[in-house]
C-alpha cells in the first residue's frame, strides 16, 4: 500500500487573506506531497508497507529518521489542512469550549499560551492542543515533524489542534513575522473539526 | 559587552542573481539583528553580560546559546561572501579537500548533499579537527561544532529563511547558487589561519 497525498479540501485561495494561495499551493502541491513520496519510499519493500499511518506514528521510536520525518510530514499536514477553513475563525463551542475554560480559564488565555507555544519553537516543528489519555487537554509544541502520536514524545495524546510553524508556513507572505502568522492562523481555524477530534 | 551586527563587506544587492537583496534585507537585516538583540537582552545581568561571544557559545544553554550561535553563525556566513564571487579555493585549501575528498568536485557534491538532506532547520560546516584532519558535519537549529572541539571552515545555512523568498522549496538550487557567491580568499584565510 502506498500514501496518496490528500486533496485539500478547499481551493489553494480559499484561505485569503490570511494564508496566501500561492504558499497554500507550495506547501501542498510541493511540501506535503515531497513528505508523501519519500514516505512511500522509507517504507516499501518493509513490513511498514501494509500498515496504517497511525499505526506507524505509534510505534515510531523503532524506526529510521527517514519514515519519522516523512511520516510525521505526511500526517501532520494533512491534519492542518483540515484544522483550517474558509468559514473558520471564532470560538470553539460546546464541549471543547467548556475543556478550553475549564483547563486555560479563558478561550484568550488559551490562544495566548498556544500562540507562545507556536512563537518559541526554535527552528523548524508545531505547535498543538493534545488531549491526553486522561481526557484533559495540554498545550505542547514538538521539532520538526514531530507529533503527539508518536510514542517518544514528551507530550502523547491525540492532537485537536495543530500548527505548522517550519518556516515555509509563512515565509512567503510574513518573512520573520512569525507571530502575525499565528495571529491569522486563529481567524481560519476550523473549530467543527477540532470538536470532532475531541469527541472521536 | 553589547554584541553588534556586524557590517557586511558588501552592499545588499551585490550578491544577485545568486541571492537576493529581499532574502539579504530580512536574512542580515531582521534575522541576524534580532539574534543580536536578542542576545543583548538575555545575557543582562547574567554570567556571560562581558563574556566574548565564542566563550559564550562554549559554555551557554537554551535561549542564550540559541540566540549567541546563530549571531556566530551568520557572521561566519554572511563574511564568506563577495559580489562576482564562486570558483575554486586557491592551492592550499584546494589541495586539502583533494587529499580528504579526493577532488574539489566531490567536496562540492558531498557539502551539497548534506545541505539538501538536512531535515528541518540547520547549518551544514566544513569543519578541521585538532589534528587539522577536515570533514562535512551537519547541526540542527543554532548548534555550532566549535562545541565539539571542531574549527568552523566554511558554512551553509539551511534554515527555509536563507532562501525560501529566492528559491521557495528547491533547496538544491539555493545551495547551487551558494557556490557562485562565496568568497574563497576569505575561506582560505580561515583555513591558513587554523
Amino acid at each position: 500500500m502506498s500514501f496518496e497525498l490528500p486533496k485539500l479540501p478547499y481551493k489553494y485561495d480559499a484561505l485569503e487573506p490570511y494564508i496566501d494561495a500561492k504558499t497554500m499551493e507550495i506547501h501542498h502541491s510541493k511540501h506535503h506531497a515531497g513528505y508523501t513520496n519519500n514516505l512511500n519510499a522509507a517504507i516499501a519493500g518493509t513490513d511498514l508497507d501494509k500498515k496504517g499511518i497511525g499505526e506507524i506514528l505509534a510505534n515510531i521510536s523503532g524506526q529510521s529518521a527517514g519514515v519519522r520525518n516523512n511520516g510525521g510530514g505526511y500526517y501532520n499536514h494533512d491534519l492542518f489542512w483540515k484544522l483550517m477553513s474558509p468559514d473558520g475563525g471564532g470560538e470553539p463551542t460546546g464541549e471543547l469550549q467548556k475543556a478550553i475554560n475549564d483547563t486555560f480559564g479563558s478561550f484568550e488565555q488559551f490562544k495566548e499560551e498556544f500562540s507562545k507555544a507556536a512563537a518559541t519553537r526554535f527552528g523548524s516543528g508545531w505547535a498543538w492542543l493534545v488531549k491526553l489519555s486522561d481526557g484533559s487537554l495540554k498545550i505542547s509544541s514538538t521539532p520538526n515533524q514531530d507529533n503527539p502520536l508518536m510514542d517518544d514524545v514528551e507530550v502523547k495524546g491525540t492532537p485537536i489542534l495543530g500548527l505548522d510553524v517550519w518556516e515555509h508556513a509563512y515565509y512567503l507572505k510574513f518573512q520573520n513575522r512569525r507571530v502575525d502568522y499565528i495571529s491569522d492562523f486563529f481567524e481560519v481555524i476550523n473549530w467543527t473539526e477540532a470538536s470532532r477530534r475531541f469527541h472521536s | 559587552m553589547k554584541h553588534e551586527l556586524p557590517q557586511l563587506p558588501y552592499a545588499l544587492d551585490a550578491l544577485e542573481p545568486h541571492i537576493s537583496k529581499r532574502t539579504l534585507e530580512f536574512h542580515y537585516g531582521k534575522h541576524h539583528q534580532a539574534y543580536v538583540n536578542n542576545l543583548n537582552n538575555l545575557i543582562g545581568g547574567t554570567p556571560f553580560e562581558n563574556a566574548d561571544l565564542v566563550d559564550i557559545i562554549l559554555k551557554s544553554d537554551g535561549g542564550i546559546f540559541n540566540n549567541a550561535a546563530q549571531v556566530f553563525n551568520h557572521t561566519f556566513y554572511f563574511m564568506a561572501f563577495k559580489p562576482k564571487g564562486g570558483g575554486k579555493p586557491g592551492n592550499k585549501l584546494n589541495d586539502a579537500l583533494v587529499h580528504t575528498f579526493g577532488s574539489f568536485e566531490k567536496f562540492k557534491e558531498e557539502f551539497s548533499k548534506a545541505g539538501a538532506t538536512l531535515f528541518g532547520s540547520g547549518w551544514v560546516w566544513l569543519v578541521a579537527d585538532s589534528d587539522n584532519k577536515l570533514s562535512i558535519v551537519k547541526t540542527s537549529n543554532a548548534a555550532n561544532p566549535m562545541c565539539d572541539n571542531l574549527k568552523p571552515i566554511m558554512t551553509l545555512d539551511v534554515w527555509e529563511h536563507a532562501y525560501y523568498l529566492d528559491t521557495q522549496n528547491a533547496r538544491p538550487k539555493y545551495i547551487e547558487n551558494f557556490w557562485e557567491a562565496l568568497n574563497w580568499e576569505v575561506i582560505e584565510k580561515r583555513f591558513e589561519n587554523l
